[in-house]
């Protein structure tokens, strides 16, 4: 790659201190977010996966910089975010303003109505991002209105309403088109079809890809419904307690996952074609304490393949072929797992 | 458990201060020297100092708070300076009659609460429930100490039931459990409970309606359980919040006292702390004040672990 | 391009193009509330009559004769009777609602100021700075309010000012909790996120996004506040702590009336039937304004 990617993570950590509970035993962490790096293309959708408590809103949120990231760091067009001036020093480009970064990346939220402020009118909302930059009153109005054409809501019948005279549908139409608002490259949407029925969670999954081929965006897709993630993404991207644990383009994972984890989530889809009919039992044991995770490899407490190597070194995430990188001694030649000899004898 | 009342305990302490000082403090808040309520106006300069020594006034302020916490801790509240009694003493005396005052407010505020409540909470949206918000509303609404004047209006003056003054004969400052003196209490309790019975009536009737739609309550009826059971499975979901509430009610009961008492001249020590405010009686009002205060952080305090030893969602945390 | 403008599922197709902000529904629901009303009408009248006292009351409230002291109600010429002091009730009782509304709306009013401006800011802001604020305003909260409001007002002297000041202590605390309790829930709804996404800055936030939301909540506690006040100052007045005589104050009137229960009873009773009106009358009022606000959405 000679360009710069849009978008890099390095070993971004994130963990929420525990409140001494009833009896003072505080001091407990939980690792959220547990040294994931990862980069995005300008132009492609990266699908985030994975169970509730894996850590993906926990990122999104580190990506904006809602949350201060406890390590890591976050790179945009190869300038990191953080106060711009120190950043000159090392020679390399100005970093990033927080000013900056608010109008390379937005985001859509799950919750279409908590999203929106009941007391502003539609318009108001949506061009409130401009206005907070400077934008001239007139000009962001304008904005507002020409987007909400493009997120298919008349704006003559819409841009006057409030959030609780909309639907849901309608609703996250809005959001996108207040995440636009500020033309950002890259649109991270946490969950943000989750909460639809399903008739219109297609029409806003057809819209969304619509907008990014018409300005050119980038997307980071979260979600738990691995059918859309499907649906919408070019690379996916499995996460496991805060950590990454298979990373590649989507027909490789959805064709010939190498994690088990990955494996098992996809078995669990739900699907209508008889030939995918799994046999396969489901995941074993209960998804395990966050905050005292296993020694090792995380899943190996329901890992059907789990031996001694996965409890005494954790996987690193290494690439296996090109684009395609897994967290799992077994997908790693010499790694000490019986399985990971198979591979080395067949190379 | 231990650990959470030792938790609990150790939180009340800084409160418990804070509150002192504020008690100790009120009284430097009136603009002059808190002598010059009883030094006469001509008095010479080496009385007011000699006067200033003797009161312990000569000192910084927080030395004299700091003396004054640390004699009240082992029971010493001054002397009053408009009767020469400790002050101990005297709030000792008035306090019992407080007590018995407002537990017998609370009582009859509870029960007629928790009736009316569960009443309207059962026969939720129907006239009944109307009747009893609007009795609720009109009993927080109600000055009592205006409904004290007219009970005695009513009662003393124009059907001479019941005397309008005192706690004994001829406004004695001594009460008794006797049938004599039972009637001297009936008209200020009442006139007490008024607000505790309004507050406790709308919280019983919000509580009993909650629970009896939740759903298994639905659940038992469907099982067949009769409906006295259910009554006792609804007594013991409300019964916790319900006695906090009037655990709560005796302590303002207890601290607002002083309308009540001074229409009625009930010696309590509300009637005490009028008397100390109008004769500027510092020692007795620092002391009455602190007392009360105390005693609404402890019950305070007793309410919050009774509650969560009842409660078993936090117990076995 | 994709220019279809398509429903989204299940919509109003017939809906105007601006349709009625939230408080233009609450004006509406509240209109619809007969007992709120009738409240607001008696208030309404109440507080017209005192502010336009001398073209209302019949005669001087100050001015009284000692022959004509007590007499009974519907005396011709003095239709709620005369005071201790020969003076006409029905003058005092309407130059009473003066005294009697200021000190009990005025200690809301600046308690509504000081209590949300510590609350939203406490709210807002969390972590280390809510803690000290809501700690402080604990230990207030650790006194019964009538304790304090006559500890403070005895303390400071007798007089309005004092007794207002009192008042005002006293109703910060309630204040403050609740607007921090509902700051601290508008915070963390999403729509403040994403204004914190959009680059948006503290002061921004709280003006655009989280007064609007939170101030509503905190309005309707405080007029349920001013029932509670106007009792407590007529108590503090009742006490010898607020007004001093001759003035008219309906707490105040009570308490010199209370020899004349013996003699004329329904004299002496009127000043607190005054209280009893306005303070059940703020009461249903604030009742229904919270019913009216209780959007279900």
């Amino acid at each position: 790659m000679s360009a710069v990617s849009l978008l890099q993570v390095r070993e971004l950590v994130k963990r929420f201190p525990l409140k001494g509970g009833m009896f003072k035993r505080g001091g407990g962490v939980v690792h959220a977010v547990d040294g994931v790096s990862f980069v995005v293309e300008a132009g492609e959708t990266l699908g985030i996966v994975g169970e509730s408590g894996c850590g993906k809103s926990t990122t999104a949120r580190l990506l904006m910089h809602l949350i201060a990231p406890d390590d890591g760091r976050v790179l945009v067009e190869g300038r990191e975010v953080g106060p711009s001036r120190a950043r000159n020093e090392g020679g390399s480009p100005g970093g990033l303003t927080l000013n900056e970064l608010r109008r390379t990346m937005q985001m859509v939220f799950q919750d279409s109505f908590a999203s929106l402020n009941p007391r502003l009118t539609i318009e108001t909302s949506i061009a409130f991002g401009p206005r907070v930059h400077g934008t001239p009153e007139r000009e962001a109005s304008a904005r507002a209105q020409d987007l909400l054409r493009k997120v298919g809501l008349d704006p003559a019948r819409f841009a006057g309403r409030y959030p609780h005279e909309l639907s849901g549908g309608q609703r996250q139409r809005v959001n996108i088109a207040r995440a636009l608002a500020l033309e950002p490259k890259i649109v991270i949407l946490d969950e943000a079809v989750s909460a639809l029925d399903k008739s219109v969670e297609a029409q806003v999954l057809n819209l969304l890809l619509d907008l990014k081929a018409d300005f050119g965006l980038t997307y980071i897709f979260i979600s738990h419904d691995l059918n859309v993630v499907q649906y919408v993404s070019d690379r996916v991207m499995v996460m496991y307690l805060g950590k990454i644990v298979e990373i590649g383009p989507v027909g490789r994972i959805y064709a010939d996952a190498a994690h088990p984890y990955t494996r098992a989530l996809l078995s669990a889809m739900p699907t209508m074609d008889p030939a995918h009919r799994t046999e396969a039992p489901p995941l074993a044991g209960d998804p395990p304490n966050p905050i005292d995770p296993p020694s090792g490899c995380r899943f190996r407490t329901r890992c059907p393949f789990a031996e001694e190597v996965c409890a005494a070194r954790e996987p690193l995430l290494t690439a296996t072929e090109d684009g395609h990188r897994v967290a799992c001694h077994m997908a790693h030649a010499g790694s000490g797992h019986s399985k990971a000899a198979a591979l080395a004898a067949a190379a | 458990m231990i650990a959470y009342l030792l938790k609990r305990l150790g939180l009340v302490i800084p409160i418990a201060l804070a509150v002192s000082a504020v008690c100790f403090s009120l009284v430097y808040l009136a603009p002059g020297d808190p002598l010059s309520a009883i030094v006469p106006s001509d008095a010479s300069r080496e009385l007011i100092e000699q006067l200033k020594k003797e009161y312990g006034l000569d000192k910084p302020i927080p030395v004299q708070y700091a003396i004054w916490l640390g004699r009240a801790a082992q029971g010493d509240l001054g002397t009053s300076i408009a009767t020469g009694r400790p002050v101990a003493s005297e709030i000792g005396k008035a306090i019992g009659n407080t007590l018995v005052l407002a537990f017998a407010a609370c009582l009859v505020g509870f029960t007629l609460g928790a009736v009316f409540g569960t009443i309207a909470g059962y026969f939720n949206g129907s006239w009944v429930d109307k009747a009893v918000s609007a009795l609720s509303v009109a009993g927080v609404s109600v000055p009592h100490y205006w409904l004290g004047m007219v009970l005695v209006i009513v009662f003393s003056v124009i059907l001479g039931w019941l005397p309008a003054m005192g706690a004994g004969e001829g406004g004695s400052g001594d009460w008794r459990w006797d049938g004599e003196h039972l009637k001297y209490i009936v008209l200020p309790a009442i006139t007490l409970s008024v607000i505790p019975t309004g507050i406790i009536t709308r919280t019983v009737r919000a509580l009993v309606a909650d629970i009896l739609s939740k759903e298994f309550v639905t659940a038992l009826v469907a099982k067949g359980l009769s409906q006295g059971a259910v009554f006792f499975h609804v007594v013991k979901n409300i019964a916790p919040t319900a006695l906090a509430v009037m655990g709560v009610q005796l302590g303002y009961l207890m601290g607002g006292s002083i309308l009540v008492e001074t229409v009625f001249s009930w010696p309590g020590t509300g009637f005490l702390l009028n008397t100390a405010i109008f004769q500027r009686d510092i020692p007795l009002l620092q002391g009455t004040i602190l007392v009360l205060a105390m005693f609404f952080v402890a019950l305070n305090l007793i309410v919050d672990i009774v509650q969560t030893g009842l409660d078993p969602r936090i117990r076995r945390a | 391009m994709s220019a279809v403008t398509i429903n989204g599922g299940g919509t109003p197709v017939d809906a105007p193009a601006r349709t009625q902000g939230y408080w233009t529904g609450v004006g509406r629901r509240l209109r619809r509330d007969k007992v709120a009303l009738a409240c607001a009408l008696v208030l309404l009248a109440i507080v017209l009559a005192a502010v336009f006292a001398p073209f209302v009351a019949p005669d001087d409230p100050t001015k009284g004769s000692i022959l004509k002291r007590l007499m009974p109600i519907g005396t011709p010429g003095h239709l709620l009777g005369t005071d201790e002091l020969g003076r006409d009730m029905l003058s005092r009782l309407i130059f009473g609602g003066r005294l009697s509304l200021t000190m009990g709306i005025s200690p809301v009013f600046f308690a509504l100021m000081l209590g949300s401006l510590l609350g939203i800011v406490a709210g807002f802001v969390g972590g280390r700075a809510n803690t000290a604020i809501m700690r402080t305003v604990d230990v207030f909260f650790a006194f019964p309010s009538v304790l304090l409001a006559v500890a403070i007002s005895g303390a400071l002297g007798a007089g309005i000012a004092n007794a207002m000041l009192a008042l005002t202590i006293v109703f910060v605390p309630p204040l403050a909790r609740v607007a921090e309790s509902v700051t601290t829930q508008v915070r963390s709804l999403d729509y403040v996120e994403a204004a914190r996404a959009s680059g948006a800055g503290g002061w921004t936030i709280i003006r655009v996004h989280i007064l609007g939301n939170v101030l509503g909540p905190i309005f309707v506690y405080a007029t349920s506040l001013v029932s509670v006040s106007m009792i407590l100052a007529a108590g503090l007045s009742f006490l010898g702590l607020g007004t001093k005589p001759p003035d008219p104050e309906w707490g105040l009137m009570l308490n010199t009336l209370r020899t004349a229960i013996y003699t004329q009873p329904w004299v002496a009773a009127l000043p607190g039937v005054m209280i009893f009106f306005v303070s059940i009358s703020f009461n249903l009022l604030s009742d229904g304004l919270r019913s009216a606000m209780d959007v279900q959405r």
